[in-house]
């Protein structure tokens, strides 16, 4: 076992795991953050992005070990109480979640587009997005979403 | 002012939106066991021995097989055709059919422990010759079932075959059509859980689409009486048709029952792309006949379906497939039927679509073949041949009767939306030009029977103690948004606010019955269901109002937008449900706003119209799809934002049909596209902007004048963009093109028509 | 999936990893991790230590040596993509960066770890070969450079030492370069792709994907020497390449794609 420190969500936390403990099950199984999903199992899907200090990976792909000493936040940690993140709102507003369970990795990797990059055209949209698989919405929303964010700022 | 026919925002959106779905993988289970399914590596092969020491040594590990398990096997449904003799154990003891199939159970305290556990059960298998596709396998030389004799699982449409059809036709095209084999690939894989209670109950925790189904299935697996078993489906992450009840969730519940403790399982996305239903797989030869003048006489298709290894729904979809092939046109003779075979490999079941879009595929390829045959524009094919809009009802020669449909007036709408006459003269244009990159442009016509097999739905209204409203339904939403649609029904017909009316669904001892969510039935259906109980409830206040104000039911009214009781023409006094309500507690009366109803309908038809363009690097093979309009008529929309949303998901599906996905097995079984890296699932870069346009032309069939739209996006994109892609190829030469119509199989095409 | 259980050290500098590398034969290092983590994830790769490099941030940088480029083999691919010296002296590299992978895969991975892994199929690979990139590694024995000609050894084999850690490639100032690759979606490796660069005058071309190691296309660099046209010097795209067939393609039409990239790049360049 290996001991880690890392903050999750602006909480600080610290843990003995197993090298091989993946950051999404780190996540789900240790801390209950049950909200960051695992779709598939060759990086392919997205549906495990989180933000690993300020930029989206897949939580699936790195090891809780490799945390240690970073901040992380999930899409439990985004929402301002009851009050939606932009990008959450715009996902509703504009329809861009069916089944859900796509959804909090599209959240996390759309922050991190916004952040490096505020004012996305769409072909720009949809290559940042091209590790989110998404089976329900056809994306066609979701990147409405994003422009819908972007405007408001996020 | 109706809510219905609003763009309303999803109420169930906050809980998906903050990460707190309750899929079942999320759900906590205090004390249970995790179960890890040990998979065959041979598609065809005798189990000569299985050695569990090495797993079982690892601690608190235990291992069961196919002798352990003393329930099963599970019969194909019992559709008409079907042969029964195909059993399925539920863990293979002899045998083993395809790759995935479970040859071992193994229990450990978590999933860590379970896969290495799993990794150390020593198989050993005597491999047997397979067949891989459904052609060889109806050689009935190698086959699944020994004792059955053969390999037809069944047969589908009318055996008759009039070799004089086509003596009257002036033009006779014919072409195969391979309806891929696709795997549903919903981004959440299967969970199921299950507890034993300590009355004998079971109650199970299934990532499904149809809980109350599943309910009865488990109940006959297990010798168990139905109310011995509680089905939960809490939030579910797709299922496009596959996710009903399969061998794992009857063994998560057999072993809850003889471990004596709670036991959960997750598939992994590459155990899923195995052991999670296929869909498609139907190999189409069709035949077309018509005059010089573009009048289509007669039509012949015959369905090779590929079943898998097993029979499942998938053997029976045949049926619908040779139920809808005369598509949206008037054609005086038809003859459509086949067979389904077994293979070694993944079982087919339905998928989006079931059996309906193969009908339109290859029905729209023939209509184009036929008018390149005769030199006509194949609009002017179309237009020559639509069932006309004042036709309805109509009986088609495959026996299918539409209710309406206005099917000249959708592709019209299509093509003024796409511009059409703008696109080829771009197309011309670049033609004259030359170069690598050229334009395609292809249509298709098509209609969709939604509830296909007439079936019944329940729904239940409930009023509270505050006055708000419960909707039950048997309906299961998996991203649908019931919870928001019907919510939006129940509070119209009682003339309630949104906010104060709570869809519930998926729990077997909360709801009574239910059918699930498939077909594209469940607003035609449960929205049906829900309003009719609705409307019951209001009847039952008005005798509870009259009551209160000493007055006759009949001389009661609700005013819907003020949500008030009162005496007919006068306004006051009234009452509001919350008042009611609360004063009908106080006098142990609210029991009486209570009312279920059971809505049949028979099969309804949507309809549309859809266009595609395209690029198609003539050098490369590359096509890139630019555009995709569709027009789709499912009859009135209750909420047109969440009927757009399946439109844009189901055309997703249809254009990765024609373009992209594709699971293929190599001649040993063996699947090559096993993973989201070799299975060609497309990402927002491989697609547009969907150009979704509105047309409602309502059913008589139901008072809400709603058809089913959850399917119909899959119907006309993938003929649409066969359809472009050949056309894009047509100057070459090229006149048969196997999908995915992309890359290498455009290349070759290519290829072939110069030599 | 879960991997298999393995022993973890986290190496304080490169020295510390190569004593590491060297306490077990099954060691292998963890930079970015996306493309051991996915292999380990499907128990195709068994490491029994992970040495973990990963927080080596000297080892992160893009430097201005004079007449070549030195980047830090730790350096990310998003890194590489908006780096300002590449894309003034050798855009081909920030080019093909912006098209690895995706948005996530380009925040962990490394050019170092893409280039040591030795997958035929890498953008990078291929480009440092083209180039005539230097490899500099280190080992028990100290520093050494290997020149990219000499790097790519086998299918997933390179010529690094078990012990050896690449710590810098030196890539050429180059006046003009292109990439292009045919991918069946967006997010797939390559079936194909073709790198393109004048260095020092001469034209020299690398193949993605046409055989077990990044390949270079000399008989087409021979033509366009000898003053052959695009399409000319294309005709040769194919000498010495062994194309594999898979899902993305059969051998046959890697061929033939790589003969279109080919003509396409040489014609862009």
């Amino acid at each position: 076992m290996t001991r880690i420190a890392l903050t999750v969500n602006g909480a600080s936390c610290e843990a003995d795991v197993e090298p091989r403990q993946l950051l999404a099950y780190f996540l789900r199984d240790t801390l209950g953050l049950t909200g960051t999903n695992v779709g598939c199992d060759t990086t392919s899907c997205g549906a495990c992005t989180v933000l690993l200090d300020g930029e989206s990976v897949k939580s699936c792909t790195v090891f809780a070990v490799q945390a240690d000493d970073c901040a992380v936040t999930t899409v439990e940690g985004i929402a301002d109480g009851d009050e939606l993140h932009p990008v959450q709102q715009a996902f509703h507003e504009q329809h861009a979640l069916q089944c859900g369970y796509c959804t909090p990795g599209f959240l996390m990797a759309t922050i991190s587009l916004l952040k490096e990059n505020p004012d996305p055209s769409e072909d720009e949209i949809r290559h940042a997005l091209e590790g989110n698989l998404c089976r329900c919405t056809g994306y066609h929303n979701i990147v409405l979403a994003v422009q819908a964010a972007a405007r408001a700022g996020a | 002012m109706s809510i219905l026919g609003n763009r309303v925002l999803r109420k169930e959106d906050p809980r998906f939106l903050r990460g707190e779905g309750r899929y079942v993988e999320n759900l906590p289970l205090e004390g249970a066991l995790t179960v890890t399914f040990v998979r065959s590596l041979f598609a065809h092969a005798r189990i000569a021995g299985i050695d569990t020491a090495a797993a079982e040594a690892l601690p608190n590990v235990q291992v069961l097989t196919g002798a352990d398990v003393d329930i099963g096997p599970l019969t194909p449904p019992p559709l008409p055709g079907l042969e029964q003799g195909m059993t399925r154990p539920l863990v293979a003891t002899d045998v083993v059919r395809y790759v995935g199939e479970i040859v071992a159970i193994v229990i450990a305290e978590d999933r860590a422990a379970g896969v290495d556990a799993a990794e150390l059960v020593l198989v050993d298998y005597d491999p047997l010759p397979t067949v891989v596709s459904p052609q060889e396998a109806a050689k009935d030389e190698v086959l699944l079932f020994p004792a059955v004799g053969t390999n037809v699982a069944g047969h589908s449409g009318s055996p008759e075959h009039d070799e004089h059809l086509f003596d009257d036709c002036d033009a006779v095209v014919t072409d195969r059509l391979v309806s891929q084999r696709m795997a549903p690939c919903p981004l959440e894989p299967r969970s199921a859980a299950a507890e034993l209670g300590p009355d004998g109950r079971i109650t199970a925790w299934l990532s499904t689409q149809t809980p109350h189904q599943d309910r009865l299935g488990l109940a006959g697996a297990l010798g168990m009486d139905p109310s011995q078993i509680r089905v939960i489906a809490p939030d579910v992450g797709g299922g496009f048709g596959a996710k009903q009840l399969s061998v794992e969730e009857v063994l998560l519940l057999w072993l809850t029952r003889r471990l004596g403790r709670p036991v959960r399982w997750t598939e992994t996305r590459s155990e899923s792309m195995v052991a999670l239903h296929h869909g498609r797989a139907a190999h189409l030869e069709f035949t077309l006949g018509g005059t010089k003048d573009g009048k289509v006489l007669a039509y012949r298709l015959g369905i090779l379906q590929d079943s898998g290894a097993y029979p499942v729904l998938g053997s029976f979809l045949p049926n619908l497939t040779a139920l809808m092939s005369s598509g949206v046109y008037a054609i005086p003779r038809i003859e459509a039927g086949g067979r389904s075979v077994v293979t070694n490999t993944t079982p087919i079941t339905s998928f989006r679509g079931a059996g309906r879009p193969e009908a339109c595929q290859a029905i729209e390829r023939a209509i184009e073949m036929f008018a390149a045959e005769i030199g006509m524009d194949p609009i002017e094919v179309r237009r020559r041949n639509f069932i006309p809009k004042d036709a309805f009802p109509h009986t088609t020669a495959s026996g299918a009767t539409y209710d309406s449909g206005d099917y000249e007036g959708a592709l019209d709408l299509a093509l003024h939306s796409a511009g059409y006459e703008e696109l080829r003269a771009a197309q011309r244009s670049r033609r004259e030009q030359g170069g690598a990159k050229q334009l395609g442009i292809g249509l298709a016509s098509y209609i969709e029977i939604t509830n296909p097999v007439a079936e019944t739905e329940f729904g239940e209204i409930e009023i509270t103690a505050e006055g708000g409203a419960i909707v039950r339904t048997g309906s299961f939403s998996h991203g649908q948004g019931h919870e928001t649609t019907f919510a939006m029904i129940a509070a119209e017909r009682l003339g309630l606010p949104i906010e104060q009316v709570t869809v519930v669904k998926g729990d077997t001892d909360d709801v009574a019955r239910g059918t699930g969510t498939y077909g594209s039935k469940s607003t035609q259906l449960g929205g049906m269901a829900a309003g009719l109980a609705a409307d019951d409830v209001v009847e039952r206040a008005k005798t509870l109002v009259a009551d209160y104000f000493e007055a006759s039911p009949a001389d009661i009214a609700l005013d819907r937008a003020l949500g008030r009781f009162r005496v007919v023409d006068a306004p006051e006094p009234s009452l509001s449900w919350t008042e009611l309500a609360s004063r009908a507690a106080a006098d142990q009366r609210l029991g009486e706003l209570k009312a279920a109803h059971d809505f049949q309908g028979i099969p309804t038809f949507p309809f549309g119209a859809h266009i595609a363009v395209v690029e198609v690097d003539v050098e490369t093979g590359q096509v890139e799809l630019l555009r995709l309009i569709a027009v789709d008529d499912a009859g009135t929309l209750i909420n047109p934002l969440l009927a757009q949303g399946q439109v844009h998901g189901g055309v997703a599906t249809g254009v990765a049909q024609a373009l992209y996905e594709n699971f293929v097995y190599d001649d040993d079984g063996n699947p090559l596209t096993s993973t989201f890296v070799g299975y060609a699932f497309p990402s927002s870069a491989d697609l547009p902007l969907w150009e979704a346009v509105e047309m409602e032309t309502p059913t008589p069939l139901n008072a809400l004048g709603a058809k089913g739209i959850g399917e119909s996006g899959t119907m006309g994109s993938t003929p649409a963009v066969h359809n472009a892609v050949l056309d894009a190829l047509a100057p070459y030469g090229v006149r048969h093109l196997d999908m995915p119509a992309n890359g290498e199989n455009v290349w070759r095409a290519l290829q072939e028509a110069k030599a | 999936m879960i991997p298999a259980a393995f022993e973890y050290a986290r190496a304080g500098s490169v020295d510390e990893a190569v004593s590491l590398l060297g306490s077990d034969e099954d060691a292998k290092l963890l930079a970015g991790g996306h493309s051991l983590i996915p292999l380990m994830r499907l128990r195709f790769a068994r490491p029994s230590l992970l040495v973990d490099i990963g927080r080596l941030d000297d080892l992160r940088y893009v430097r201005d040596g004079g007449e070549r480029i030195a980047i830090g083999a730790l350096t990310r691919h998003a890194q590489l993509v908006r780096d300002p010296l590449l894309a003034q002296h050798c855009a081909l590299i920030a080019e093909a960066a912006a098209g690895i992978g995706d948005a996530q895969v380009r925040h962990r991975g490394t050019i170092g770890g893409s280039i040591a892994h030795g997958d035929p199929a890498s953008d990078l690979a291929t480009i440092v070969l083209t180039l005539d990139a230097e490899l500099v590694a280190r080992g028990p024995d100290g520093e050494r450079t290997i020149p990219a000609a000499e790097f790519f050894a086998g299918m997933f084999e390179t010529a690094l030492a078990r012990q050896e850690v690449l710590t810098e490639i030196r890539v050429p100032k180059v006046a003009a370069g292109v990439y292009l690759k045919v991918e069946r979606r967006a997010q797939d490796w390559a079936t194909v792709g073709v790198a393109a660069a004048r260095v020092d005058g001469h034209v020299q071309v690398g193949l993605t994907s046409m055989g077990p190691t990044p390949l270079r296309a000399r008989s087409v660099e021979e033509a366009v020497a000898g003053g052959a046209s695009p399409a000319d010097a294309a005709a040769h795209t194919a000498d010495g390449t062994m194309p594999p067939s898979d899902v993305n393609g059969s051998g046959e039409y890697r061929a033939h794609l790589a003969q279109v990239l080919v003509q396409r790049a040489l014609e862009q360049l």
